[in-house]
């Protein structure tokens, strides 16, 4: 199935035992090595390709026959077939709750199929667990991360690659430089931001020899030339016989990198496609059905009297490795979207945390926040919240929502004061009631409003809290990186409703990594960089170029210049 | 073949094998104590009789199964509030202690009075001690990021400390040949009896407790204070995103546990002893931990979790006299529980796999 699109990519290798052998010694677990080592083992894998092909062996490294997983009455996977041959990189598309995650995490051990088997270089397997998947030579970057937060970087990845902590961080540092994924092996994970714990899930992937690499929305937090660096890497490895399965929603990437594309609608696949042939627009139609719907986008009319001001605003983290912030200031008035671009780690989330109050500014400080003319720098969130301000924060589990508890119980959790407590006794109708509306206005996909947060997929669950937020009639709504990690769908339905709420006069800040969203629907567009704040330019009339050097920090040299 | 074994998380954990975890644990615990007493020459039947059915046996062993439940479910029920919103207060015993050392100086200081307010009074003085001796734990967290566990734990051995020091000094009873315990106290310093037959032992705190346990029912599932409480245990980003301080969660819950304790301690001294003496409690603040887990940290749980544990409590004491089992016999029964339910909770929530030494590609 899969040669009938794009077909095997120049060399197909087998995987090779000699490489377990390597595993032992610290060097050679990391990629530099499997890269290095390449030519050594054409000549080995030439030998066992000939024996194997001899005794009759499968050229493809992963097959998944008939797998079926169902929870409940609800099947998230329906009788998927899958092929996958060495160094074939196939990019797994669909809608979010199409079952893609549910499918990889079968790959990965992380659960068992009710039916349907795995064949790995042509054996029937049991991926039991992670770590018989990881024997195998399957390893997954992760969607929501798997790092443990009181532990450094170096110590996370030690915990699965052999080797000293100074080995193992000095090769750390050379994957950083080599693939631009920058990251401080010595820093504590729960100092991180999004973007450099993903950084951490790949390099710590790439450092255990995979044959088989599952990446599930890799890119998504890393700045464009990075992206480049690495498809260069996953090329080089494609080339040297690892194969990929490649879950993203940005088509172009797909198109680029991939080839070939399995389409999963609704637990079944429903389609393949050569990504290379196929254009975007029809990628997407086989995705979701229909085509991609963009925001409707008329010119912002924005009111004079700014409803948020950031006036001067330094702010220096007491965690030394924590993001600092240099003399912010902007401005967002009713009816406009004022987009912050910018790759993450500039400053980016402590700003967004002390907008909405999870960090409190002591002193003269507090006057530099206002909302309507009030300073609010030291008001706590609820305050905030009472003068019409909500938020919607990068982290959707565990932040926005509690994992662990309903949807309904979720709605609680912001929208406490719109009417669902009185005299401290929480109204069930009430609460009920705005949970449904909540669900049905964002078309949110659950089996409603007592299924658990963490059972919704990423899109879904951010259409729930944008929803909630929404809901609330706010002034003033900022909000952190509102598609990263979903589908086209509700990244469109997503900038939609931002759109929808400025022209009904709300103030909305954006800060989002994806220069497409932010050129999409902002007014306006400031950058960040290394916690400083370029003014703002107009949306309308400045090239994704200008935005793109003003990333790498030309305004700031520019401000010092003048 | 050697294999290796490993836990995993299960992705799933229905709510069906959560509320068996109690039910396998109490069964374990039976058989736990029926082969290791059997060891000890206890017939196993016999133990089993004695610790489960003869509690019930008579209205004697009910009135007792009534006091010695009433406190662990009291003290429970403030601990697990706490234990929801993760704040470890490990400390009730200590403010079991406060709590009636504060109540008893009143009874002690007007020996004589017929004020039938003493008993609301002891009852609010041993609250406010009890939840001030918690409060001393939570003005070290929120203050300087003190662990309120070490900090309960130790407050514990100060409370025994002032108990000593007082009854064998100001609290004394002049006139009691130099034992150290203070005045009997007067009836209107006694929680009324539930039957007027004079053997039966058991009072009113037990109705005290069960309008609590309600209260705290309500508290939990009904009121926005109790959800700020569990959303600050669940997720400690959400409620700071919300808005819910963590610092008003260690204080509210700490108070609400020191209270519950403090009045677990009047209950004491105003029910079965009637006096402060050197022993007050024979560690319901660390058994009502148990009691509290075994109930799955839910009001209607602890109160079936407490009163399986005092069962258990008046059959050991039972079979200690009778069958010749050890006087440890009560605390080796509740370590079973707690491994026991440690073990089953730890299994449902993870499942056994077997490592394959080498998966062959």
């Amino acid at each position: 199935m899969a040669s009938a699109f794009g077909g095997p990519v120049s060399l197909t290798f087998q995987p090779i035992h000699a490489c377990r052998k390597n595993k032992n010694t610290t060097f050679v677990a990391s990629l530099a090595y499997v890269i290095e080592a390449a030519p050594l083992r054409v000549v080995i894998n030439n030998r066992e390709q000939h024996l194997k092909t001899k005794a009759g062996e499968s050229p493809l490294l992963l097959q998944l026959r008939n797998i079926t997983k169902r929870y409940g009455t609800y099947v998230a996977n329906d009788s998927v077939d899958l092929a996958l041959e060495h160094g074939q990189i196939c990019a797994i598309l669909g809608e979010n709750g199409a079952g893609k995650s549910t499918l990889m995490k079968t790959i990965y051990g992380i659960q068992q199929p009710d039916e349907g088997e795995i064949v790995w270089n042509g054996e029937k397997v049991a991926v039991t667990s992670p770590s018989v998947a990881r024997d195998l030579g399957i390893g997954m970057v992760f969607q929501h991360f798997s790092l443990f937060e009181t532990i450094s970087v170096v110590e996370n990845i030690s915990l699965t690659v052999p080797g000293s902590l100074p080995d193992l961080a000095e090769i750390i540092r050379q994957k950083a430089d080599e693939y631009g994924l920058h990251v401080n092996p010595d820093a504590p994970v729960h100092g991180l931001s999004v973007g450099e714990r993903q950084r951490v899930e790949i390099i710590r992937c790439l450092m255990q020899d995979p044959k088989l690499l599952i990446l599930d929305e890799p890119t998504s937090v890393l700045p464009p030339h990075s992206v480049q660096q690495l498809f260069g890497t996953l090329r080089k490895l494609s080339e040297r016989g690892v194969a990929m399965l490649y879950i993203s929603h940005k088509l172009e990437e797909i198109r680029d990198l991939c080839h070939c594309a399995v389409v999963l609608r609704q637990g079944r696949v429903t389609g393949t496609a050569n990504p290379r042939q196929a254009t975007s627009a029809e990628l997407a139609r086989l995705m979701i059905g229909q085509d991609i719907p963009t925001a409707r986008h008329a010119e912002a009319k924005p009111s004079c009297e700014p409803a948020l001001t950031v006036s001067d605003l330094t702010y220096e983290n007491p965690d030394p490795l924590g993001e600092s912030l240099d003399s912010v200031s902007m401005a967002v008035r009713p009816g406009e979207i004022v987009g912050i671009a910018g790759v993450s780690g500039n400053g980016q989330s402590t700003l967004a945390r002390i907008l909405s109050g999870e960090i409190r500014l002591q002193g003269h400080m507090a006057g530099r926040i206002q909302v309507f003319d009030h300073p609010v720098g030291d008001a706590p969130p609820g305050t905030r919240r009472q003068m019409g301000v909500t938020f919607v924060p990068e982290e959707r589990l565990g932040r926005a929502t509690v994992p662990t508890m309903s949807l309904a119980d979720n709605v609680l959790l912001t929208a406490h004061g719109a009417g669902l407590v009185r005299k401290g006794l929480i109204r069930r109708r009430q609460q009920a009631d705005f949970a449904d509306k909540c669900i049905s206005a964002m078309d949110v996909r659950s089996r409603g409003r007592q299924s658990i947060a963490s059972s919704l997929s990423g899109g879904n669950l951010q259409k729930f809290v944008l929803g909630r937020e929404i809901l609330l009639k706010p002034r003033i709504l900022i909000v952190s990186q509102p598609t990263w990690g979903i589908d086209v769908g509700a990244a469109a339905m997503v900038r939609q409703k931002l759109v929808d709420l400025r022209d009904t006069g709300t103030a909305i800040l954006m800060i989002s990594e994806e220069l497409e969203e932010i050129f999409e629907i902002s007014d306006r567009i400031h950058v960040m960089y290394h916690g400083r704040l370029s003014p703002s330019v107009q949306a309308r009339s400045v090239t994704a170029e200008d935005v793109g050097r003003m990333m790498m920090g030309e305004f700031d040299q520019k401000m010092r210049a003048a | 073949m050697m294999g290796r074994y490993a836990l995993v998380q299960r992705s799933e954990v229905s709510l069906k094998s959560i509320m068996l975890v109690p039910l396998v644990t109490f069964v374990l615990a039976l058989l736990g104590s029926m082969v290791l007493f059997g060891f000890l020459g206890a017939p196993p039947l016999e133990v089993l009789y004695r610790l489960l059915i003869d509690p019930l046996a008579s209205a004697y062993n009910i009135s007792e199964v009534v006091i010695k439940a009433a406190p662990l479910i009291l003290i429970a029920q403030g601990l697990a509030i706490g234990f929801r919103a993760k704040v470890w207060n490990i400390g009730a015993e200590g403010q079991l202690i406060i709590g009636a050392v504060a109540a008893s100086v009143i009874p002690i200081t007007f020996p004589e009075s017929q004020n039938v307010l003493m008993l609301p009074a002891m009852m609010l003085a041993g609250m406010i001690a009890g939840a001030a001796w918690a409060g001393i734990a939570a003005a070290l967290k929120t203050r300087f990021n003190a662990s309120e566990i070490i900090v309960t734990l130790m407050l514990n051995q100060i409370a025994v400390q002032i108990l000593y020091f007082l009854i064998n000094g100001p609290l004394k009873d002049p006139m009691g040949f130099s034992y150290p315990q203070s005045v009997s106290f007067p009836p209107v310093a006694m929680y009324p009896l539930l039957s007027d037959d004079g053997m039966l032992r058991a009072n009113a705190s037990i109705l005290v407790v069960i309008l609590l346990s309600i209260a705290a029912l309500i508290y939990v599932t009904r009121t926005f204070s109790g959800y700020t409480l569990l959303v600050g245990g669940l997720a400690p980003s959400a409620a700071s995103y919300a808005g819910f301080s963590a610092k008003k969660a260690v204080w509210i819950t700490l108070l609400i546990g020191g209270a519950a304790a403090g009045l677990a301690g009047v209950g004491e001294i105003s029910g079965p002893i009637g006096r402060l003496q050197p022993s007050l409690s024979p560690g319901y603040g660390f058994a009502a931990i148990i009691v509290a887990y075994l109930g799955g940290l839910h009001p209607v749980g602890i109160l079936l979790a407490g009163t399986f544990m005092a069962i258990v409590y008046v059959g050991a004491d039972g079979a200690i006299i009778d069958v010749g089992l050890p006087p440890a016999a009560p605390v080796i029964f509740q370590g079973m529980v707690l491994v026991f339910y440690l073990a089953s909770f730890a299994l449902v929530q993870y499942r056994i796999v077997r490592v394959q030494p080498e998966a062959r590609a």
